[in-house]
């Protein structure tokens, strides 16, 4: 599936909803695209520009913008270990031999069976904890060899709670009635237009599709985020 | 370069520009001050005609507030009182230094191969202010090279120091944002959508303006250097008369660019303007007179070929067929049909030709496709600085503008997006500015009149759907409220035909209620309403005011009120009104034409009526045609004279505003092509008149001497750039009550709208080899729930039936169309829609059959 699917296609028009110009909602749908195929296809991102009224090459200006939104598909687990200098130091290149030999790829490759993508990036901000890794951006720290056996085993026995690579967690929030811009201009308003749905609010919004589902961290280090774009130290 | 009018009258910030004090403009940039005051100031990414962002940090200079010298971006800084700029500074040289250092960075040092070497702002930068030499070691980015980002650009990507100038043209200046950066950092680059091209009217200006040689033109690339070429600045001809640069180099034009004409087109072209050159330079051009001969080229006027002849040979048989029609059927019996492409002294020419000379008021420069001359002439003239006033109001009565007039869309555009303009449609379909319009009256073809007297506050009078004209009463009611909101701003009619399968008189009648209304604003002490008036072909405002019109002499007057002058000059007027390009054809059909001459014109072609032309021209035992290139037309002929194009000779144009403008010879002619006003002139000599013409410059003396309307125009005045405008008229539009009615549509048909795309069938363009391949798909437009009810596929082949003809094209559903109406393009190169046109009544109805 490569456009957006009709649940997400419903999706989409609320999260157009909560913004007084449609093209604000350019980032959650690039994301909520990524979700549904685990990166973000040429067609998604004309679906995305009918959607939001404005051009395929704006969309695909914003989307090659983020490292994050991916364009090529990518294995279920992104798995990035981090070489900057802490990391480098307190054996990252070793790490990452060893990830290589494990997975059977070289950095930047995919394994056939699409679980795992291995990708060496520079300093994911969390030098006191170095070596680390990010699966799917949910941190590891002090990573030795033998934990980063263990953790892919867990990621191929899918014991793991990490969400595939897409899969929206926090991100995608509740927001009552009474807080929505609605889709009245700015232009030309004499107030911010979410004071005028206070007043009257009728919530006539359908936000029965929200997903609110968090990630389990359990089986995470407690001093991680596990916020999709958080990258606390 | 160009500070805005408002700005440039207004002096109040002192500012000190390199020690010297200097009264800017408030709210001017220090950039833009500074080229006022002198000073130039190195940057690429700024541009007068776009709004600011500070990409290449190329104009950072010492300005000082107050606070001490600081460096900051001249392009981004409003002037204020008593800053001192100082461009020369050391920190400001070193800025400088560093800035075209990185900006170097990635360039490639392919200057001897690159196109734009020679006139690249960045090559001749980095010589003024640039280091010198490269401390850069390391691997510089590599693309493929070049892609083609679409039919006419190639982009190579390496070359581009992300100035965003190309980017920023297509986003808020032509509003096709089909070009974007794409990736990050040192990554970024500019492209396209993956096999989505840059299919915009107006990517050649990204060529033009881009400061490197990213962009670069197809037909120009690796042409010429620009150190070879000589250039003259002239006005392309088209009815906006946008000023360009023409560039040849060893007598072959080259290349048209954009000159920024701050009343006209600002610098911008349509792309099917700027490489029309091409046709200019075809294989195709008339370089020799023809007449009919055998086969083997030997002149004969039972021939069936058209054979290359002598000039003494073309004129003597041309005005032989002139002269007998003259003594057998008189005067009338000869017409002259277009002109509407040449300049005002060639156009002067032949009119004098025809109406003192021949002594015939058969002429008509419009092909049915335009209004009448009395309207264009007798309505309350605009300019297009008018219409793009800030706060105005601008109606539009007229065909989409961004098919039509490419530069006046952009004018538009900008007036809309950025002086707070509204737009009120009155059209059947939409335009290109519809979807930035305040009030879109898409009504029923044919029956702009009855939404018009709703508008100025007249009857409002909905039928049993609450609508007017097919128009919403309501919807009616809100752009009457807002028109007579703003009506203390001047309000701006663009009026041409919105479409040509409804006659001139639907427009007219409701031009008429608008002027009217115009009246009674003036009346009560407001700027009233103007008409800016949009027609077909070249120079066509030009041909009317030369009088190459029934019922009009030069100079905006009518042919019973001659002036002394001009009646001295001419020795004697034509005894009767004449006929209009249909009357002419109606005529010759009826054997009542014995000589027609074309100047330029493709009845076959361009006349509404097919059949009609088709007759006519078979009727008339002798068609002359002055042309540049072959048409169907001119393969008709029976003497064809090989006429120079725009850039062959000197001349002046008019433009919708009625503003005079030159245009200047670069090159020789084509072969042995004359200009047309040394064809009219020798015919005239031939003719037993003696012109006295030695260049276009004596008939422009002529034409200032006893057109009233000219006489303020002489040479001098048409030197700038923004030449100078016709103002008075004494032809009086007595406006037109005559209201066609229309017919009630059934239930099964669908009511026809046709209008010309941008690129279509015209002579020119199907001789420029780059524009000839670009018309759109001929496709059948129709609102989505009537494109539902023929449960086809979208591009399904359907059978068009009209009660006059059927065609088969692919239908398709487009929310440009309101319901119950369909669209079909007039000028395409292979789907005749004239064919379904019906000219008993004011509308076309046509069903769809499906296979």
């Amino acid at each position: 599936m490569a456009r957006l699917g009709p649940a997400n296609i419903t999706l989409a028009k609320e999260i157009i909803s909560r913004y007084p110009v449609a093209r604000s909602a350019l980032i959650p749908l690039l994301h909520l695209a990524q979700e549904q195929d685990g990166y973000v296809t040429q067609e998604a991102m004309a679906h995305i520009a009918e959607l939001l009224g404005i051009t395929p090459a704006e969309v695909l200006g914003t989307c090659s913008f983020y490292e994050m939104l991916k364009q090529e598909p990518v294995g279920e687990y992104m798995v990035n270990i981090c070489h900057g200098i802490s990391c480098h130091l307190l054996g990252a290149s070793e790490l990452i031999g060893h990830a290589e030999k494990t997975l059977g790829i070289k950095a930047g490759g995919t394994t056939e069976d699409g679980k795992f993508t291995l990708e060496a990036v520079e300093c994911v901000a969390a030098c006191t904890e170095a070596p680390c890794l990010q699966v799917n951006y949910r941190y590891r720290n002090k990573v030795s060899l033998a934990d980063f056996d263990q953790l892919v085993e867990r990621l191929r026995a899918g014991t793991s709670s990490i969400a595939p690579h897409g899969k929206l967690a926090r991100t995608r929030q509740q927001i009552d009635d009474e807080r929505r811009a609605g889709v009245s201009p700015p232009d030309g308003a004499t107030q911010a237009p979410w004071l005028d749905t206070n007043s009257n609010s009728n919530g006539d919004i359908d936000n029965k599709t929200i997903d609110n589902k968090t990630a389990d961290n359990k089986t995470t280090d407690n001093k991680t985020a596990d916020n999709k774009t958080g990258v606390s130290p | 370069m160009n500070a805005p009018e408002s700005l440039a009258t207004e002096v109040g910030i002192n500012i000190t520009i390199n020690g010297e004090p200097f009264a800017a403009a408030e709210g001017e940039l220090v950039i833009a001050a500074a080229e006022r005051a002198g000073v130039y100031i190195p940057h690429f990414c700024y541009h007068p005609r776009m709004s600011s962002v500070g990409m290449c940090r190329m104009c950072i200079v010492d300005i000082d507030t107050g606070r001490g010298p600081a460096l900051q971006p001249s392009c981004m800084v409003p002037v204020s009182e008593n800053m001192v700029v100082d461009t020369t500074s050391p920190q400001t040289k070193k800025a400088q230094d560093g800035v075209l250092e990185f900006l170097l960075l990635n360039h490639p040092l392919d200057c001897p191969v690159c196109d734009k070497g020679g006139e690249c702002p960045l090559q001749d930068q980095t010589m003024a202010y640039g280091p010198g030499e490269s401390r850069f070691v390391e691997e510089k980015r590599h693309y493929e090279k070049p892609i083609a980002v679409n039919d006419l650009v190639f982009l190579d990507r390496e070359r581009c120091i992300l100035c965003d100038r190309c980017t920023r043209f297509a986003d808020e200046v032509a509003g096709d944002r089909l070009i974007t950066f794409q990736d990050r950092g040192d990554q970024t680059q500019v492209n396209t959508f993956p096999h989505l091209p840059f299919s915009s009217y107006f990517s050649g200006n990204t060529v033009q303006i881009c400061p490197v040689g990213a962009l670069t033109a197809k037909p120009y690339r690796f042409k010429a250097r620009p150190w070879d070429l000589s250039e003259v600045e002239s006005t392309y001809p088209n009815p906006m008369g946008d000023r360009v640069v023409v560039q040849a180099s060893r007598d072959q034009v080259l290349r048209y660019q954009g000159a920024d004409s701050d009343a006209v087109n600002w610098g911008w072209l349509a792309d099917k303007d700027r490489f029309s050159f091409e046709a200019n330079v075809s294989e195709m051009r008339l370089g020799a007179p023809l007449v009919r001969g055998t086969p083997l080229g030997v002149p004969d006027a039972a021939g069936t070929e058209l054979v290359q002849t002598t000039w003494h040979t073309a004129l003597t048989q041309a005005a032989d067929a002139i002269s007998a029609a003259i003594d057998a059927h008189g005067p009338a019996s000869v017409a002259v049909l277009g002109g509407a492409q040449l300049p005002n002294e060639d156009q002067y020419a032949w009119a004098r030709l025809a109406k003192a000379v021949i002594g015939t008021d058969n002429t008509d420069a419009q092909l049915h496709d335009g209004l009448p001359a009395e309207a264009v002439l007798g309505l309350p003239r605009a300019t297009i600085n008018q219409a793009c006033t800030p706060g105005g109001t601008v109606i539009l009565l007229a065909p989409d503008p961004k098919e039509q007039h490419g530069t006046l869309y952009l004018r538009l555009r900008h007036a809309l997006t950025k002086d707070d303009v509204q737009l009120i449609e009155l059209t059947p379909t939409a335009s290109g500015l519809s979807h930035l319009a305040a009030h879109r009256l898409h009504h029923r073809p044919a029956e702009a009149h009855a939404v018009a007297v709703a508008l100025v506050g007249g009857e409002m009078a909905p039928d049993g759907n609450g609508c007017i004209g097919g128009v919403l009463a309501d919807d009616v009611a809100a752009a009457a409220a807002s028109l007579a909101a703003r009506a203390d701003r001047p309000i701006t009619v663009i009026l041409g035909r919105p479409s040509l399968a409804e006659p001139a008189s639907c427009t007219l009648a409701a031009a008429s209620e608008l002027a009217q209304f115009g009246k009674l604003l003036e009346a009560g002490g407001r700027p009233g309403l103007a008409f800016l008036p949009l027609l077909h072909r070249g120079n066509v405002f030009g041909a009317l005011d030369m009088g190459l019109a029934p019922r009009l002499l030069p100079g905006r007057v009518g042919l019973a009120n001659p002036n002394p002058a001009l009646r001295k000059v001419w020795g004697s007027l034509p005894q009767t009104p004449g006929l209009d390009a249909h009357g002419i054809l109606s005529a010759a059909a009826n054997g009542q034409i014995q000589v027609l001459i074309l100047l330029g014109a493709d009845p076959l072609s361009d006349m509404v009526n097919r059949e009609l032309a088709m007759k006519a021209l078979d009727a008339v035992p002798t068609v002359i045609a002055s042309d540049t290139l072959p048409n169907s037309s001119t393969a008709k002929a029976d003497i064809v004279f090989a006429a120079a194009a725009f850039t062959e000779r000197d001349g002046t144009h008019t433009n919708a505003e009625g503003r005079v403008t030159r245009q200047r010879q670069i090159v020789t002619p084509n072969a042995t092509a004359r200009p047309d006003w040394a064809i009219a002139s020798e015919l005239a000599g031939q003719l037993g008149c003696d012109f006295g013409y030695t260049s276009p410059q004596d008939i422009w003396a002529e034409v200032c001497h006893l057109a009233p309307s000219h006489q303020h125009l002489q040479a001098a005045q048409l030197d700038s750039r923004d030449g100078a405008l016709v103002i008075e008229s004494s032809i009086d539009f007595a406006g037109s009550e005559q209201v066609e009615p229309t017919p009630s549509v059934d239930s099964y048909s669908l009511r026809l709208v046709s209008t010309r795309q941008m690129y279509g069938k015209a002579t020119i363009t199907q001789n420029a080899p780059s524009l000839a391949g670009l018309a759109r798909p001929a496709t059948l437009l129709l609102n989505g729930s009537d494109f539902q009810r023929l449960g086809v596929a979208q591009r399904t082949v359907v059978r068009v039936i009209s009660n006059t003809g059927e065609l088969d094209v692919p239908v398709s559903s487009s929310a440009d169309v309101p319901r119950g109406t369909a669209a079909l393009a007039y000028n395409h190169p292979d789907v005749d829609v004239r064919a379904l046109l019906n000219h008993q009544e004011a509308v076309t109805d046509i069903r769809i059959l499906t296979k």
